[in-house]
């Protein structure tokens, strides 16, 4: 049995844009795999080769064993699609919605109902409301439902968290967790960050290139340079003292702290502490912290610049 | 075929729950063929007439009194020769000519039957008809006056003719017109726009990604608008019927299959459009410009295809309105059946495989 | 007088309050985070405080500008940007720069004068010709920030600024907030990303139309006893 999704050496361009070069990389069965980067990295291409919707200039890949160019349509039976920006009939109610998705699958709600039931019940009270009715989180859980209604193999989930709000991505990605469980494998991007700790391994894409595949404790391991967490009362006067700093490598803002890593390592920091003593920061602190996927994802964004 | 049962009426849903897309569909046809009625109907008030009397006895006399009489008709000028009809007609100022043949009187009471002919300009075929029955009114009330003073049954025979006016011809033309572009409008337009709002939402990705064969997917997008065509062609007949006093001369089956043949010629250029546009306002703008100007300008609808120059007329073979219009006048006004029409409904059947195969050709199944 | 004051400032769409007497103030320069999920109402308020939106009931003033009576003028004081509209695609940088320039009114001096001063600060000189649409998503951004303030506005709504951009990217993209909060101007900020919550002065988190709590990110997690603003967000919006 191959496994659910194999990428091999995919390329694509739309005119003189490399939207996609040398993507390669394979999920596994009952796999959560994300795929993390900004808007424009080419998530959605990728995506849409995988559905077979787009043809790549170069390279294969396959879902549950399928070619993905010779096998398109034994392919769309068995996987369920989420596009970016989804958004179901927005005049069709929420019962309509998943009952003509369930049809055109050749499937019947009740058929499957144990797979959606846990996340259906959440949006049943509202099942008379049209989907353009629905706060987004809401429509994300309908849009979930009719992509899982005819119990697909693979799942493909294109930014399902982009513009719902966090306690709704909590819920979602917690979906996802018990989805992942019953032995579906899930191919899942999105731009934010904090996202990739809830999956087993993670690609990190950025202008049409993967940067990294690993699971993101793994990721997070590889961060080799020493890396501390400072703030002080005015933080924008910080920021740009810090940066002014000959030692200072990189410098950014992160939550209420600056994150902050030093060409030298840990060797000039008594410099930096020489330099700061000056401008007298109140409530300054400085501690050595450990990296987030965030960090991580910075550092390979700029060394594959 | 469940699946198909199901996609239809999803789009029947679609429809039905928006406004703007009913307004369109059903208002728009009403309003435009009220609004055409209106501003070609005239009330018939004063109309002028040209009187050639070739007779003047007391009779005939009497006769052109009485028809001045009621204030529906006003004499504008006396014509001295049957020659001087036409020109009267041409220079757009007269309604109707009425002709009294010589010795009017004298036939009526000795050959017991008198002729009147009566002309009218059916460049304006509504004015036309009315103008007639109110003369043919008038003359029979007149007879019977007459026929008050003896027992014997003496009759005025009325004999109506038409005039056409050839600078005016294109107008007879206006009903079929208006009803050939409200239905390519409304079925090509509304067909374009509701495939090409699929494709904004991004559901059309999740319908290409289901086991749903490509095919399926349009004809369940288009099957509810075939219906809903049908429907708006029949209301536009009934409207040109009662509100203009179109007839329909010939076989009302054949004109009814006629109809459902042109909605599947619109419709199919509707998904053709569809295929290479992928935003509703694109659609949108390609039915106005690529198909209302064109038809408007070049089916005959407006200007007589006869007085364009060469390469317009071949032009015009392309508008698939132009064969309708032919179809819907051949029926209506003049009867034909299918033996006269048969080269015209050929050449929609081959435009609507044209359009049908050129858009499987079109259709992607993927975005690109 | 503080830039944005409202008193019970309250919106209802037919029998569905949107938002429910909100009462807060804004200070000179500050950074304000407007959080809260989906449909609780930010938007709402916003718009109300743009002048778009005429409220039920309940006082606001913005820029000064009381926002019932004076719209044209709360308009004409404060700049705005969403994430859905910033920029005409079709338009050349240079173009989208001097259009909204003519908008507020700039000279064409001034606007020369905007204009190269901008393009220097965002370091675009060289794609001063270029569309909008060949540059990436963040430089957009960046962009659409700098024009949204071209009128030295006192107060700037940024309405999700940042969404789906890079990281590196959406620092810079604070820098430019930091900057120009440094020079007096007052920044109302939504967002979805937590962390960015942090960066604010001070933060409020609506919940079904009502603020339901408003302070300084230190404070708010102290508070309620989390470790980060998404701690302090999920116990809010789950605790209903």
């Amino acid at each position: 049995m191959p496994a659910p999704i194999i990428v091999q050496d995919i390329h694509k361009k739309f005119g003189t844009v490399q939207a996609l070069q040398n993507i390669s990389f394979t999920v596994n069965e009952g796999e959560l795999f994300g795929l993390i980067g900004p808007d424009g990295a080419g998530k959605s291409t990728l995506f849409r080769i995988l559905t077979t919707l787009l043809l790549a200039d170069k390279g294969q890949a396959s879902v549950t064993g399928l070619d993905v160019v010779k096998d398109y349509k034994a392919i769309r039976r068995v996987v369920g699609y989420m596009p970016g920006r989804f958004s179901l009939y927005q005049d069709l109610t929420v019962a309509e919605n998943l009952h003509f998705f369930a049809t055109i699958f050749n499937t019947t709600v009740e058929a499957n109902y144990e797979l959606i039931e846990e996340i259906y019940v959440q949006i049943e009270p509202f099942k008379k409301r049209p989907a353009g009715k629905l706060s987004g989180g809401m429509k994300q859980k309908l849009a979930l439902c009719c992509a899982l209604v005819h119990k697909p193999a693979v799942l493909f989930l294109d930014e399902p968290t982009t513009g719902v709000d966090p306690v709704s991505r909590k819920e979602f990605w917690e979906m996802l967790q018990r989805l992942r469980k019953k032995g579906i494998a899930i191919l899942v991007s999105t731009p934010y960050m904090d996202e990739a700790m809830l999956c087993d391994r993670v690609a990190l894409i950025q202008n049409g290139e993967l940067l990294n595949i690993n699971p993101p404790q793994a990721i997070i391991r590889q961060f080799s340079k020493p890396l501390w967490a400072v703030r002080a009362k005015e933080m924008y006067r910080l920021i740009q003292d810090l940066r002014a700093f000959e030692d200072t490598d990189s410098c950014y803002a992160f939550g209420e702290h600056l994150h902050l890593t030093l060409k030298h390592g840990r060797e000039r920091v008594d410099q930096l502490q020489a330099y700061l003593q000056p401008k007298q920061h109140e409530q300054f602190s400085m501690e050595p912290i450990e990296a987030g996927i965030e960090d991580c994802f910075m550092e390979l964004m700029k060394s594959h610049r | 075929m469940r699946q198909f049962f199901v996609f239809a009426r999803k789009e029947f849903y679609h429809i039905f729950r928006d406004k703007r897309t009913l307004l369109i569909l059903f208002g728009m046809p009403v309003v435009q063929i009220i609004l055409f009625g209106f501003a070609i109907t005239n009330e018939i008030k004063n109309a002028d007439i040209a009187v050639l009397d070739q007779s003047r006895d007391y009779y005939s006399t009497r006769l052109v009194q009485k028809l001045t009489a009621g204030g529906y008709f006003r004499i504008d000028r006396r014509l001295q020769s049957h020659r001087t009809i036409e020109d009267a007609f041409r220079e757009g100022r007269i309604k109707m000519a009425v002709v009294i043949p010589p010795e009017f009187g004298q036939s009526f009471f000795h050959l017991k039957k008198a002729q009147v002919q009566l002309l009218a300009d059916a460049g304006d075929p509504n004015t036309a008809t009315t103008l007639i029955n109110y003369a043919s009114s008038i003359i029979g009330n007149y007879q019977q006056e007459l026929n008050g003073q003896t027992q014997l049954p003496l009759t005025i025979d009325t004999t109506v003719t038409m005039q056409y006016n050839a600078a005016l011809k294109s107008v007879f033309l206006f009903v079929p017109g208006v009803m050939t572009l409200i239905l390519l409008l409304v079925s090509a337009m509304m067909t374009s726009i509701t495939i090409a709002r699929e494709k904004e939402l991004g559901t059309m990705e999740i319908l290409l990604v289901s086991p749903l064969p490509p095919p399926l997917i349009v004809l369940g997008k288009v099957v509810p608008y075939i219906v809903l065509s049908f429907i708006n062609a029949l209301m536009i007949l009934a409207l040109g019927v009662f509100l203009f006093g179109m007839p329909i001369r010939g076989s009302m089956v054949l004109l009814l299959m006629e109809c459902v043949l042109f909605v599947l010629t619109s419709l199919s250029l509707g998904i053709l459009i569809s295929t290479v546009t992928d935003k509703q306002q694109t659609a949108m703008m390609a039915s106005m410009m690529g198909l209302l100007m064109p038809t408007t300008l070049l089916s005959g609808f407006i200007f007589p295809i006869e007085s364009m120059p060469l390469p317009l007329q071949w032009l015009s073979n392309l508008m698939p309105a132009k064969w309708f219009i032919i179809i819907l006048k051949d029926i209506m006004l003049k009867g034909a059946g299918l033996e006269v029409i048969w080269l015209q409904t050929l050449v929609l059947c081959g435009m609507t495989l044209l359009f049908v195969a050129m858009s499987i050709r079109n259709f992607k199944t993927r975005l690109s | 007088m503080q830039p944005i004051v409202t008193n019970a400032l309250t919106k209802k769409f037919g029998d569905f309050t949107a938002t429910n007497a909100i009462t807060f103030e804004v200070k000179q320069g500050e950074i304000f985070g407007f959080l809260g999920a989906n449909g609780a109402g930010k938007t709402t308020a916003m718009r109300m405080l743009c002048g778009l939106l005429r409220p039920t009931s309940g006082e606001a003033r913005v820029a000064g500008y009381d926002v019932y009576t004076q719209a044209d003028k709360v308009k004409r004081n404060i700049g705005y940007m969403s994430q859905r509209f910033s920029l005409y695609e079709d338009l050349k940088v240079k173009e989208n720069i001097r259009f909204y320039g003519g908008i507020y009114g700039l000279g064409n001096e001034a606007i020369r004068e905007k204009t190269r001063q901008l393009l220097q600060k965002l370091e675009m000189e060289a794609e001063a010709d270029l569309l909008v649409s060949a540059l990436p998503l963040g430089w957009k951004q960046k962009l659409a920030f700098s024009v949204a303030i071209l009128h030295d506005p006192s107060i700037v709504f940024l309405d999700e600024p940042t969404g789906g951009v890079d990281p590196i990217t959406r620092r810079q993209f604070w820098d430019l907030i930091y900057e120009a909060a440094s020079r007096g101007v007052t920044v109302f900020v939504t967002t979805h990303y937590m962390d960015e919550a942090e960066y604010c002065d001070r933060v409020s988190i609506m919940v079904d139309g009502r603020i339901q709590a408003l302070d300084t990110p230190r404070q708010l997690k102290a508070q309620f006893g989390a470790d980060s603003m998404d701690d302090v967000f999920l116990k809010l919006a789950r605790g209903k």
